[in-house]
C-alpha cells in the first residue's frame, strides 16, 4: 500500500486535493454517507447561524456595557487604577516566562541564596497580590472602592488569582501531611481532603458565606468577596493538595534516600531536593485546577456577587434588554473560553516540554 | 545506660510533634464551636432538628412522591433528594453515551466527524457549566413557542412548557436543561477519557482484531473497547462524582433538587448548621455509594493475572 513519495511524480493540486478528499471523507460507502450527512447538517446550522448573528441578533446589549462586563461599576475617574494592575500582572507574566527559559545553573538551588528567592515568581505573587489589592480597594493614599463596585471580567480574575495564590501554599502543606508517617497528621489531612471533595463547591460557598461569620468571635462583618475567596480557598486547597501528592509520588524513594546519606535534615530534603522535583511534575495538573477554579468563580454569582456570569445576569434584567440571553451569554462564554483555551493549551505545551528542562 | 537527651531522641519528636498537632486541631475546633454557640445564643437559635417536623409552608414545583406546602421539611428535603437522585442518574447514563461516542468519534478516519468532536469538546470544556445551564434554559428553552403551538421533532415535541416525549411522558424545561447542561458538559469530558483509553490499547490488537477477520466494527466493540475499559473507568469515576455534585447547580435553573429546597429551607428557618450537615452528609453518601459502585465493577473489568 504505502508508496514511496521520491518515486512518485509529484501531482498537480486537483489530484491531490481529490486524493485527501477520498482519503479523509469518502474512504468506503459508509465514511461517505456520513460525510454527506453530516455536511447537510453543517450547512443548515451554518445558515441558522449566521443568519441569526448578523440579522436576529441585537449585539447593543454587549456594546453598550462592555465597560460593565469588563470591569463591573468600577468608578470611571479611577480607571487608571485598573490599567496599573494589569501593568504589574504583565510584568509578572513576562518575568516568569523569562526565568522559566533561563537554563536552571547548578547555584541558583540554594534556599538562604536570597538572589534565587526573588528570582523565583511565585514568591513575587503574594506581594504583587497586596499590591494589586491596595490598588484596587485605595485607602492608604488611594481614595476607597468598596468591593461592591468590583465587579465583571476584573472581579473573576482577582478571586481565581488570589484564592489560587493562597490555596496553593496550604495545599503543598496537606499533601506532605497526607505522605508524612505520623498517622495523626495524616488522620486529620486525609479526612479533610477527602470531606472536601465528597462536596459539591455551591455547599463550601454557602458554608463561607453563612457559616464563617457565625464561628469567628465578636461580630464579624467580613467582606462578601473575602468570603468567598475563603470559599475557593479551602475547597481548592484539598484538589491541589492531590495535585501535589500526585508529583510526590512520582519521586523516586531513592531521592529521599541520598539526601539524608548526604546528611540533610528533612526540612532541607524536602524543600531542596523531593518538593523542587515533585511540584515540577504536577505543574500541568495545577495549570489544569487553575482553569476549573477560573470556571468554577461564576458560581459567586449564586451568592450575590458581580463576576462575569452575576454582571451578565444584572444587565439581562435591565429593562431594555430584556430577553437577550442568547447574545450576553454567548459573549460571556467567549470571554471564559479565550482564558480557559490559552491557559489549556499552555498546560499541555508545559506536559510536552516541561519535563525535559533539567 | 541511655544518655541521648529527649532533644535528640527521634521517638519523643514524632510523639510530640502528632500531640502538638492534636491539640491545635482540638483547640481550633473548640474556639469555633465555642465562638458558633455564642453567636447561635445570640441569634436565639437552639440547635436540633425539630425544626424538621414543621410545616414546610413552599410548593415544590415537580415531586417524585406526593408533596404539598402542608407538609413538614423533612417531606420537602427528602423530594428534594429524590429530584437529584433522579437528575444525577439520568445524567450517568446521558452524558456515559455522549462521551463514549464523542471519545470514539475523536479517533474517527473521517476528518469531518473527527474535527466536529473536536470542536464540541474544546468549546464545552472551557466554559463554566453554570454559565451553560444558564444558555440552555434562558436561550434555548424558555426561548421555544408555546405549549399550544410546539415544534415537533421526530416524535418529540418541545415547548417553553417542557418536552413531551413519545408515550406521553413530559419533562419540565428545568429538568431538561438541568440534566442537558450536565450531560453535554461531563460528556466532554468523558469523551477525551474515552479517547485515551481506546488510545492506550496497543496497535497489535487492531492488526490482531483485522488479521482474525473482524469488521470495523467489530473490532471496536469485541477487541479494543472491552481492554481500553480498564484505563477509562477510573478516571471515570471521578467524573461521575463531579457530575453527581455538579447537580447542586439545579438551583440556577429552578429546579427543585436537594440544594434548591435546603437552601429554601435555610432562608425560611435560619438553621444554617443543621442544613450545612444535612447537605454535607447526603452528598458525601452519594459521592460514596458512587465510588463504591464504581470500584465493583473496576474489578470486574480489570485483568485477571495469574
Amino acid at each position: 500500500m504505502t508508496l514511496n513519495p521520491a518515486s512518485r511524480p509529484t501531482r498537480p493540486a486537483i489530484a491531490q486535493a481529490k486524493l485527501w478528499l477520498q482519503r479523509n471523507l469518502f474512504n468506503g460507502w459508509l465514511n461517505s454517507l456520513l460525510t454527506i450527512v453530516l455536511l447537510v447538517f453543517l450547512i443548515w446550522a451554518a445558515t441558522i447561524l449566521i443568519r441569526w448573528v448578523f440579522t436576529q441578533a441585537q449585539w447593543a446589549v454587549v456594546t453598550t456595557n462592555l465597560r460593565l462586563f469588563l470591569v463591573g461599576r468600577y468608578p470611571v475617574d479611577q480607571l487608571w487604577r485598573i490599567w496599573a494592575v494589569l501593568a504589574i500582572a504583565l510584568a509578572l507574566v513576562g518575568y516568569g516566562w523569562l526565568v522559566g527559559r533561563r537554563p536552571m545553573t547548578s547555584d541558583s538551588g540554594g534556599v538562604n541564596n536570597l538572589r534565587s528567592l526573588i528570582a523565583n515568581p511565585y514568591c513575587l505573587l503574594p506581594i504583587a497580590l497586596l499590591v494589586i489589592f491596595w490598588l484596587l480597594g485605595g485607602s492608604l493614599g488611594l481614595s476607597r472602592v468598596p468591593t461592591n463596585l468590583w465587579g465583571g471580567l476584573l472581579l473573576t480574575l482577582i478571586v481565581a488569582m488570589s484564592s489560587t495564590v493562597l490555596a496553593f501554599p496550604l495545599g503543598v502543606l496537606l499533601a506532605l501531611g497526607r505522605q508524612s508517617s505520623l498517622p495523626v497528621l495524616q488522620g486529620f489531612c486525609t479526612v479533610y481532603i477527602e470531606l472536601i471533595r465528597g462536596l459539591p463547591l455551591i455547599g463550601i460557598l454557602f458554608m463561607a458565606q453563612v457559616m464563617l461569620p457565625l464561628v469567628l468571635p465578636g461580630q464579624p462583618n467580613i467582606d462578601r468577596v473575602v468570603r468567598a475567596i475563603a470559599g475557593l480557598v479551602l475547597f481548592n486547597a484539598a484538589y491541589q493538595a492531590e495535585n501535589v501528592r500526585g508529583g510526590l509520588q512520582a519521586i523516586p524513594r531513592g531521592q529521599t534516600e541520598a539526601a539524608r546519606a548526604l546528611g540533610l535534615n528533612w526540612v532541607l530534603t524536602l524543600s531542596l531536593v523531593v518538593l523542587p522535583q515533585a511540584l515540577r511534575i504536577a505543574i500541568p495538573a495545577i495549570v489544569g485546577q487553575f482553569i476549573s477554579l477560573f470556571k468554577d468563580t461564576s458560581l459567586l454569582a449564586l451568592f450575590a456577587l458581580l463576576e462575569l456570569t452575576g454582571i451578565a445576569r444584572s444587565i439581562l434584567a435591565q429593562p431594555q434588554f430584556l430577553g437577550r440571553y442568547a447574545e450576553v451569554y454567548l459573549f460571556v462564554g467567549l470571554l471564559y473560553w479565550i482564558f480557559c483555551y490559552i491557559l489549556s493549551r499552555f498546560s499541555r505545551r508545559m506536559e510536552a516540554t516541561g519535563l525535559q528542562r533539567k | 545506660m541511655n544518655t541521648t537527651s529527649l532533644w535528640r531522641n527521634v521517638r519523643f519528636w514524632r510523639f510530640a510533634g502528632q500531640a502538638i498537632a492534636l491539640i491545635l486541631v482540638l483547640s481550633l475546633l473548640g474556639f469555633l464551636g465555642a465562638n458558633l454557640n455564642r453567636n447561635l445564643a445570640q441569634l436565639g437559635l437552639r440547635p436540633g432538628f425539630g425544626f424538621l417536623q414543621s410545616q414546610a409552608g413552599f410548593a415544590i414545583g415537580e415531586a417524585l412522591i406526593p408533596y404539598s406546602p402542608a407538609n413538614s421539611y423533612s417531606r420537602a428535603l427528602l423530594v428534594g433528594l429524590l429530584n437529584s437522585l433522579l437528575v444525577i442518574v439520568c445524567g450517568l447514563i446521558v452524558a456515559t453515551m455522549i462521551g463514549i461516542t464523542a471519545g470514539i468519534a475523536r479517533l474517527s478516519g473521517n476528518w469531518l466527524v473527527r474535527h466536529l468532536a473536536l470542536v464540541y469538546v474544546e468549546v464545552l470544556r472551557n466554559t463554566p457549566l453554570l454559565l451553560q445551564l444558564f444558555f440552555w434554559y434562558f436561550a434555548v428553552f424558555l426561548s421555544l413557542p408555546q405549549p399550544d403551538d410546539p415544534v415537533r421533532w421526530l416524535g418529540f415535541s418541545f415547548s417553553n412548557g417542557g418536552i413531551i416525549v413519545p408515550g406521553g411522558l413530559t419533562l419540565s424545561p428545568e429538568f431538561s436543561a438541568l440534566l442537558l447542561g450536565l450531560a453535554i458538559y461531563t460528556g466532554t469530558f468523558i469523551a477525551e477519557i474515552v479517547r485515551g483509553g481506546i488510545q492506550s490499547v496497543p496497535k497489535g490488537q487492531w492488526e490482531a482484531a483485522r488479521s482474525l477477520g473482524f469488521q470495523p466494527a467489530q473490532q471496536m466493540r469485541l477487541i479494543i473497547f472491552p481492554q481500553a475499559l480498564r484505563a477509562i473507568i477510573p478516571p471515570l469515576g471521578n467524573q461521575y462524582l463531579n457530575l453527581a455534585k455538579n447537580s447542586s447547580l439545579a438551583i440556577a435553573v429552578g429546579f427543585p433538587d436537594l440544594y434548591a429546597v435546603a437552601s429554601t429551607t435555610f432562608n425560611q428557618t435560619g438553621r444554617a448548621v443543621e442544613i450545612m450537615l444535612l447537605i454535607s452528609l447526603t452528598y458525601l453518601s452519594i459521592s460514596l455509594m458512587i465510588s463504591l459502585l464504581l470500584n465493583l465493577y473496576n474489578r470486574r473489568v480489570q485483568l485477571v493475572e495469574r
